[in-house]
């Protein structure tokens, strides 16, 4: 899996390449120059594997040499027992208060398109 | 839109003029904006190239999107989630890395299941149609699904495969993803439940190595327990690593060669099973008061 070329990443890379171009489209644009992102340190994605990605899905398209800017949201939880929101670094961690781990995730999993610069 | 180049409704118009804008600001615009007469960017709201519409220019504008990059994938899961719930079929999604043993587990069950209940499968693979030529063995339906380079299954591969599959009611459609333990995690199918398998011959830290995939189980089959005397594999200290990443995960110790533990497998399928009800027709929810 680690070092696997065929990774999500690279089906992401083609959302985020579709989503640009429908919104460049229906907005009349012809080119798309930055797109920014969310990727929440939770998300389970590979940043560089992502970057990677994305350079090869947008190769002829309308999206195609677009700066990529990755925003990448702190992990975050709240605690169940100890009523705590705490700082999230792993899924696997516990919480640094109390050891639980019955954590609900509250932020660091998003995944989407936030803006576009279109032309 | 504007009518003088088919932009978008967050094109500003000055004098019936669209103006393409460069924008910090993160909220639509109102209309309710002011420009100041000057020629120069004016706080957060510039104008670009004075009043001239021009297309092409390096001066872009910035749309909002905040669109997420499931949506599209989540969208067909949703469709296939109503195609499971107006067929009462239970859809289980197998999740493993290769060699976890989840063929062998899965032809076990549905010969198991497979004289009571409608079975059918989905098998996810980059390559070969092994996999649903051992199902279709015991003669229960099974479409492949090859995805290439692809790691992962997607929605609407479900959907795809589903036009191949008749879907009895009160039955259980097993889909078996790729096997990959990073990638699945993310993907929706429809499935009701994600069963995630590890077998003894794998470590006992995987969960806490995988956590996104142990977290979005709602059940976990440590397989090939027949093995356990010959290893020195802590199948507890395993337990307590999937409940770790995922507190109200249930575990189950099964062997696909032996049949241990596939007394408790079976009930847990057929609780489920029972659970599942076809959803009346909306002409039937018409009806109701």
């Amino acid at each position: 899996m680690a070092g696997n070329p065929a990774m999500h990443e690279m089906s992401l890379a083609e959302s985020i390449v579709q989503i640009a171009e429908d919104t460049a489209r229906s907005s009349g644009a012809s080119r798309v120059s930055l797109v920014l992102l969310e990727v929440g340190k939770l998300a389970g994605v590979e940043i560089d594997a992502l970057r990677f990605c994305f350079d090869a899905a947008s190769r002829s398209s309308l999206v195609e040499g677009a700066t990529l800017v990755i925003e990448q949201p702190e992990g975050s939880a709240w605690c169940l027992p100890c009523g705590g929101t705490i700082p999230l670094s792993s899924l696997a961690d516990p919480c640094p208060n109390c050891g639980s781990h019955q954590l609900q995730v509250t932020g660091g999993t998003e995944l989407k398109v936030r803006e576009l610069e279109i032309h | 839109m504007c009518t003088t180049c088919g932009c978008g409704t967050d094109h500003v118009h000055i004098d019936g003029v669209g103006q393409p804008l460069a924008r910090g600001s993160k909220a639509p615009l109102s209309g309710q904006e002011t420009f100041a007469p000057a020629a120069e960017p004016v706080g957060e709201l510039a104008i670009g190239a004075a009043a001239v519409h021009a297309h092409g220019t390096s001066a872009g504008r910035i749309v909002q999107v905040e669109r997420d990059l499931l949506a599209a994938n989540d969208s067909w899961a949703q469709r296939n989630r109503e195609r499971f719930a107006a067929a009462g079929t239970l859809c289980l999604n197998l999740v493993s890395s290769p060699g976890s043993g989840k063929t062998t587990l899965l032809v076990r069950t549905v010969a198991a299941l497979a004289p009571g209940l409608s079975v059918s499968v989905i098998e996810g693979d980059q390559q070969t149609s092994n996999d649903a030529d051992r199902i279709r063995a015991t003669g229960v339906p099974a479409v492949q699904v090859n995805t290439g380079k692809g790691c992962h299954l997607e929605a609407p591969m479900v959907t795809k495969a589903l036009e191949r599959l008749d879907l009895g009611p009160g039955g259980v459609l097993f889909v078996e993803n790729v096997g990959n333990l990073v990638c699945p995690a993310l993907f929706d199918l429809g499935e009701a439940h994600k069963v995630a398998i590890l077998s003894v011959t794998e470590g006992e830290d995987k969960p806490l190595k995988y956590p996104d995939m142990f977290r979005v189980a709602d059940l976990v089959l440590i397989n090939k327990v027949d093995l356990l005397p010959y290893l020195d594999f802590d199948v507890d200290l395993c337990e307590a690593n999937a409940r770790r990443v995922n507190p109200s995960v249930e575990v189950i110790r099964v062997s696909a060669r032996s049949g241990e533990g596939f007394d408790d497998w079976l009930a847990w399928i057929a609780r489920r099973v029972a659970a599942q009800q076809p959803v009346p027709g909306t002409a039937g929810d018409e009806a109701r008061p």
